[in-house]
């Protein structure tokens, strides 16, 4: 087999899928009687038409990628975590806790203390699900989910009551929000509103890489992960990895609350989690669990979800229909991925492809 | 009853041909102008060392795969079969290597399963009681005894194998397909068996893949032997003796090594005195077993499968509780300590299961290597994984152990059993043990691959290092063993010199007779 055709191969595959995603998608939208190519020029094109559309899906791509770097590592090392959204929302606390606390601490420490604050809030939380699959055997799809449930509820308590904005009382506004943070915590800003969480994101990719491929550590979760029977006769302790990496992953989870609250919000309000914590799940399968691909797939998804922000009020596309579209979009990608690593499948179009050119020739 | 009608309708197949079989995989020829024939009521062994493509050819011919050339004929009928549908309808059973059997169901709720659409039903209804009443004249007239309402985690493996024997003749088969159907079997259920097959070929054709001589010898009618997907010989089995068959299957004469009882036994290194542990279902596996190994001697531990034998190993590997008793390794008490600290105290260890516990299949070849050592200065130096020392070190011992691969980064799970046994034998010897347990380390693999890892376990002996060899080949531990240690049910029923023990001798002490 040449290497021209495989390039050709694969391009063509993902010319296909490509055609067939839009394919799909422009029938669901003629039948709800929407402009489909407006449509797709404002989901698709439109957030990259300008800087401030472009800034506007980084930031979504920020807590996307640390979230999705953190449940890559629980993966690999045989744990599905699908309790970001909790982790996130400890971490969320644990960072506002701190600023509240220590409003006069200068920035230079008080920016990193808060941050590392929002990591053990979420890595806590990661824990205790990893301890519980290690040492009992519970389900981590059980107990993850129930601890999201748990965390978004406590969440909501401490914003309505300690973490409430004393200007609130007075004024009244109704919303449950903390006082606005010390400057002292905030990230500062590239343009727009894009702040400097994304060389965060950029430097954990590769923290993350290094951790996996080039450690001893990465090593023996890998191998937890890959073959927990033969990891466990090679005389790695596998319960302790697992614990070990779902509090990473609940780390990442809580940091990308603290990045989040110190770029963006400023002050902890309910919403920030923004389901991140799930599509976080999505984003690290797609990037195939490395944080090479991971990068990307963060920044896609990070189009998808402010696309879909933009539908409603420019091309009045309701915004659970781009949604709609988003898995449509997900399973044919995914198909493609299933159909590229499919060797048979290729060596056969080989033939046939070089039976064609035998007739002709 | 439909699965009865079926059976009657069809021809008998009175001759099965396949001609010219061609079939590619990626990068490999996997079938290469094959054909072969079998005529009624005949045996053809097809034989040849692993990855040598007679499963792959045995499931073109049931239509697992399509082949890229060639035809199959049946009767002198050209057929084609689109799945193992087509294939069951024409009255061709197979039997696979590993059962298809779900173990929480009873032997008529798993042949139920596999009649599938042959299945005696009104709609919505499953007659269980005529698919029993199915099981039990098959078994009568064919002499093979299944309980129809025992479980099958309740089954031995070879009862398992009658279950699936039982399930291919009542969905019609007049010609048998077994691939490898003595691999996991003890000595004297392989007898059982191949008297079970010869009585059955009154009624049937039957093919069957080993790469086992005596059974081949005992009773095939034809031999057919492939090499790198290609027949390289074939032939009247009575013509040719074993050796003859072996040296045509490698290509090249082969002598297992044996013991030739030479050296210098040393002191006592392991020693398991009055050592109790359970199974996993809370039952005692080993009842007070005691049992000593010297330094430089291989001790054979004989005995039926499941009578201890598994949790030995992993008793001795820390991976299972102690309950009592004690075990001493160099003096050292290491009864419920971790795998680590047992590694770490110079055990090396061939696991049962290759595929499961030896490798982590998705690994590298050479992630595999350092599976055990990768926290070992040899291979990091503080967390650092070095790259170049791991490479260089696999390398090294891909060559060595003539580990046949694309290369070192090729994932482990993808390669032969064979070869994955040699990825295993070659972490574990490199690792330079103070003692070796070596569980079923020949299990399924090739008469090149066996001489291969007998002579190394020999070499290891040579060298002052002390063997427990737990096996279900007997040939194995005569061959290999100083003394040989007979467990049933649990205990050391008996341990034998090398010059005492006969095969009938151990095949009574493993039954469970007392001398």
């Amino acid at each position: 087999m040449t290497k021209g055709f495989r390039i050709a191969f694969r391009c063509t595959i993902i010319v296909i899928a490509a055609i067939a995603a839009v394919l799909i998608a422009s029938v669901i939208l003629w039948l709800i009687g929407a402009d489909v190519s407006d449509t797709f020029f404002t989901i698709v094109i439109e957030p990259l038409s300008r800087m401030l559309h472009i800034s506007e899906v980084l930031i979504r791509a920020i807590p996307l990628c640390i979230i999705a770097l953190g449940i890559s590592v629980a993966y690999r090392s045989g744990i599905i975590n699908i309790g970001a959204e909790g982790q996130m929302a400890m971490g969320l606390l644990a960072f506002t806790g701190v600023a509240l606390a220590f409003p006069d601490v200068p920035r230079p420490l008080l920016l990193p203390l808060a941050l590392i604050a929002s990591m053990i809030g979420g890595g806590i939380w990661g824990f205790i699900p990893g301890i519980l699959k290690a040492k009992l055997n519970v389900s981590e799809l059980l107990s993850t989910v129930m601890l999201n449930y748990i965390a978004a509820q406590f969440y909501s308590l401490c914003l309505r009551t300690i973490y409430l904005d004393p200007a609130e009382q007075v004024y009244g506004t109704g919303t449950p929000q903390s006082m606005k943070l010390t400057e002292n915590v905030w990230l500062g800003r590239l343009t727009g509103r894009l702040h400097y969480g994304i060389i965060i994101a950029l430097v954990l990719a590769v923290l993350i890489y290094l951790l996996m491929w080039k450690t001893t550590m990465g090593f023996k979760m890998r191998a937890s992960g890959s073959g927990a029977r033969a990891a466990r006769y090679g005389g790695i302790s596998v319960g302790f990895w697992l614990a070990a990496s779902m509090a990473i992953s609940g780390a990442f989870a809580g940091l990308a609350g603290g990045v989040e609250l110190a770029g963006v919000h400023r002050r902890a309000i309910e919403g920030i989690t923004n389901n991140y914590g799930f599509s976080g799940v999505v984003v690290a399968l797609f990037g195939g669990l490395h944080p090479f691909g991971i990068i990307p797939a963060s920044f896609l998804f990070g189009l998808l979800i402010y696309g879909s922000t933009l539908a409603p009020s420019k091309v009045g596309v309701p915004a659970n229909i781009v949604q709609v579209m988003q898995g449509i979009i997900i399973i044919v990608i995914v198909t493609a991925q299933m159909v590229l690593s499919n060797t048979y499948f290729q060596d056969r179009v080989w033939r046939k492809y070089q039976a064609l050119r035998k007739k002709e020739g | 009853m439909p699965c009865s009608d079926s059976f009657s309708i069809m021809d008998k197949i009175r001759s099965l041909r396949m001609e010219h079989i061609t079939k590619r995989f990626p990068g490999v020829l996997a079938s290469d102008d094959i054909s072969i024939d079998v005529g009624e009521g005949e045996v053809l062994a097809l034989v040849g060392e692993n990855g040598a493509g007679k499963t792959t050819l045995m499931n073109i011919l049931m239509g697992l795969y399509q082949p890229d050339e060639g035809r199959i004929l049946i009767n002198g009928e050209p057929v084609r079969f689109r799945g193992p549908e087509d294939a069951f309808r024409a009255g061709l059973g197979m039997v696979h290597q590993t059962y298809m059997l779900v173990p929480n169901m009873t032997v008529t709720e798993n042949i139920a399963l596999g009649l599938g659409r042959n299945l005696p039903k009104r709609p919505g209804h499953l007659d269980l009681k005529a698919v029993r009443k199915r099981i039990e004249e098959i078994s009568q007239r064919y002499g093979l005894a299944v309980n129809p309402d025992a479980y099958i985690w309740q089954l031995s493996v070879g009862e398992q194998q009658k279950v699936e024997l039982v399930k291919t003749l009542c969905l019609g088969a007049k010609f048998l397909i077994l691939d490898e159907p003595t691999s996991a079997l003890t000595p004297q259920e392989v007898d059982e068996l191949i008297a079970l097959l010869h009585r059955m070929t009154d009624e049937l054709s039957i093919i069957f893949i080993s790469h086992k001589l005596q059974e081949v010898k005992a009773l095939s009618n034809k031999v057919t032997i492939l090499r790198h997907g290609k027949v390289v010989f074939s032939g009247n089995t009575d013509d040719y003796s074993s050796q003859e068959i072996a040296a045509r299957m490698t290509g090249h004469e082969i002598v297992l090594p044996k013991n030739k009882g030479t050296g210098q036994k040393g002191d006592v290194v392991l020693s398991l005195s009055d050592v109790t542990v359970m199974s996993d279902r809370k039952i005692p596996a080993l009842n007070s077993l005691t049992l000593d190994v010297r330094a430089g001697e291989i001790v054979g531990l004989a005995g039926v499968s499941g009578n201890g034998q598994r949790e030995l190993a992993e008793v001795i590997n820390g991976l299972r509780k102690v309950e009592s008793g004690s075990i001493r390794f160099f003096g050292n008490e290491i009864a419920n300590k971790t795998p680590r600290e047992i590694i770490d105290s110079g055990m090396g260890y061939i696991p049962e299961e290759r595929n499961t516990e030896g490798i982590v299949p998705p690994f590298s070849i050479k992630e595999n290597f350092v599976l055990k050592d990768i926290s070992s200065p040899s291979f990091s130096s503080w967390v650092l994984v070095d790259g170049k020392k791991i490479d260089s070190t696999a390398e090294k011992l891909v060559k060595r152990f003539d580990v046949r691969c694309p290369g070192i980064d090729t994932a482990s799970g993808s390669l032969s059993g064979g070869n994955i046994q040699k990825v295993i034998l070659a972490r574990e010897i490199e690792r330079k043990p103070k003692f070796l347990v070596a569980v079923y380390p020949t299990r399924g693999l090739d008469m090149g691959a066996v001489e291969f890892i007998h002579s190394e376990l020999l070499k290891l002996r040579e060298s002052g290092i002390g063997i427990l060899l737990i096996s279900e080949e007997l040939d194995e531990i005569l061959d290999l063993s100083d003394r040989i240690a007979v467990i049933y049910k649990g205990s050391v029923q008996r341990v034998l010199d090398r010059s005492e023990a006969t095969p009938d001798r151990l095949g009574i002490l493993m039954a469970g007779v007392q001398e």
